[in-house]
């Protein structure tokens, strides 16, 4: 069990900076985030793409950006459970208990909730009875690829993933690479590699086809593929593999008797609190009037939130407001060497 | 000014006046049509407003983006005539459009 002032789900930008914004207030925080690595949609969708509106940076990308909100963070020492999903959230007297998906326990008087459109989840097959062979021979990602050896692989997709698998995997099964259209979006490099692949015997490009339907009632016997026209393909396959990226599902927070509107959190624009007393939400995941969803947004709401937080955190000491340009006791929070 | 009608998936039909510069995304997620999720707000990063046209407008309207075409990898059930809503800045040429949903959004 994990005692801490605040717990932040969601470690995105605006997730780090609220782990700054307590830190200089003196409160210690610990950040849950679904996704194996820091950043959240900076990191996760556009890591290269240019950001123009943080104020005071002309132009960053999502992944300078997270890189140096870290930077700042760094005198708070904080732990991130990455990979993991807070799960269930309940009342524990003055405190809330949160259980996330690996069994870890938190006991908080406060949660900020910076989850932004929730938590990323593999982009699944819509077909009819993909659902039932997901996790036995459907899969979208591989934990160990001997599971493959000497069998007939689909794979669908046309970015890294699917490049990078269809040349490893076709070293030790049969690769069948299946994408919606003939261009391949992955690095060029591979795609050469798949193409010589190819001319070698060694796997086989399907395109412009995707998936119409799968076959087999306990096993996956075979799959048809279609193409724009209507021609569909038969191809014998044991087990399939899909690299659509990443979506965001809201998934278990809908679960915490939250007021939602639509896949959002209403919030009073005073404290960012929810509904729950305790629970804040901050960032892209919140609403109110007016609401933009900007970093810069998150930023503001994150300094608000996290001064709510003092109260509930520490109910016998006064909160004083203070400047970071003259605070002794933010300065030393921060680490600033006396000049 | 455009009039746009959005049909979901299980043929309902939304006939909606979308002002010129919005895009078509916008058009559905501010009048409340279910099947537009929009999940990054616009910038084509998520692929989850996608739509098919006919192939008149398909034809019509300006050209994919690389970037659009990239997204569209992600998405659902797409065929040739798929856009992505958010890539689609409305102006008095919309006038009629008639875009489909998906039968889901990823």
């Amino acid at each position: 069990m994990i005692k801490t002032d605040v717990l932040i789900i969601g470690a995105g930008p605006v997730g780090i900076f609220t782990v700054h914004q307590l830190g200089i207030i003196g409160l210690k925080a610990e950040v849950v985030d679904n996704l194996d690595k820091i950043g959240g949609q900076c990191i996760e969708l556009y890591p290269d793409k240019p950001i123009y509106d943080i104020p005071a940076l002309p132009e960053c990308t999502g992944e300078s950006l997270t890189k140096n909100l870290l930077e700042q963070i760094k005198p708070f020492k904080t732990n991130f459970h990455l990979g993991e999903r807070v799960e269930e959230v309940t009342k524990d007297k003055n405190n809330w208990k949160v259980i996330t998906n690996k069994k870890k326990i938190f006991v908080t008087p406060n949660i900020i909730i910076a989850g932004g459109v929730g938590s990323f989840e593999p982009r699944k097959f819509s077909t009819k009875n993909a659902e039932k062979f997901e996790g036995k021979s459907i899969f979208y990602s591989i934990k160990d690829k001997n599971f493959f050896k000497n069998k007939k692989i689909s794979i669908f997709g046309g970015g890294d993933s699917a490049l990078d698998w269809a040349v490893e995997l076709s070293k030790i099964a049969e690769v069948t690479l299946v994408h919606r259209r003939d261009e391949f979006r992955g690095a060029k490099n591979t795609e050469k590699i798949v193409r010589t692949l190819e001319k070698e015997g060694k796997l086989k490009i399907k395109t412009p086809f995707q998936i119409n339907s799968i076959e087999g009632d306990n096993e996956i016997k075979s799959i048809i593929i279609k193409n724009e026209n209507g021609k569909t393909e038969k191809i014998l396959t044991d087990c399939i593999l899909g690299f659509f990226g990443l979506i965001m599902k809201l998934g278990p927070i809908a679960e915490w008797g939250l007021n939602l509107d639509k896949k959002t959190i209403p919030v009073s624009t005073e404290n960012f609190q929810t509904n729950k007393e305790g629970i804040f939400a901050v960032g892209d995941i919140c609403s109110y009037a007016g609401k933009l969803k900007l970093i810069l947004s998150g930023f503001h709401e994150a300094a608000l939130a996290a001064r709510a937080c003092f109260q509930l955190a520490r109910p016998n000491e006064k909160y004083r407001f203070e400047f970071t340009t003259t605070s002794k006791n933010m300065q030393e929070r921060l680490g600033v060497k006396k000049k | 000014m455009a009039k746009i009608t959005y049909i979901e998936h299980n043929g309902t039909p939304h006939e909606i006046e979308v002002p010129n510069g919005l895009s078509v995304m916008e058009g559905a997620v501010q009048n409340n049509i279910p099947g537009i999720d929009a999940d990054c707000g616009g910038s084509c990063a998520c692929a989850t407003c996608h739509v098919y046209l006919d192939e008149k407008w398909f034809n019509k309207l300006s050209k994919k983006e690389s970037a659009e075409e990239d997204m569209l990898d992600m998405a659902n059930e797409t065929n040739k005539f798929s856009r992505l809503s958010c890539q689609l800045t409305v102006s008095d040429e919309f006038d009629g459009l008639v875009v489909k949903m998906p039968s889901k959004q990823g």
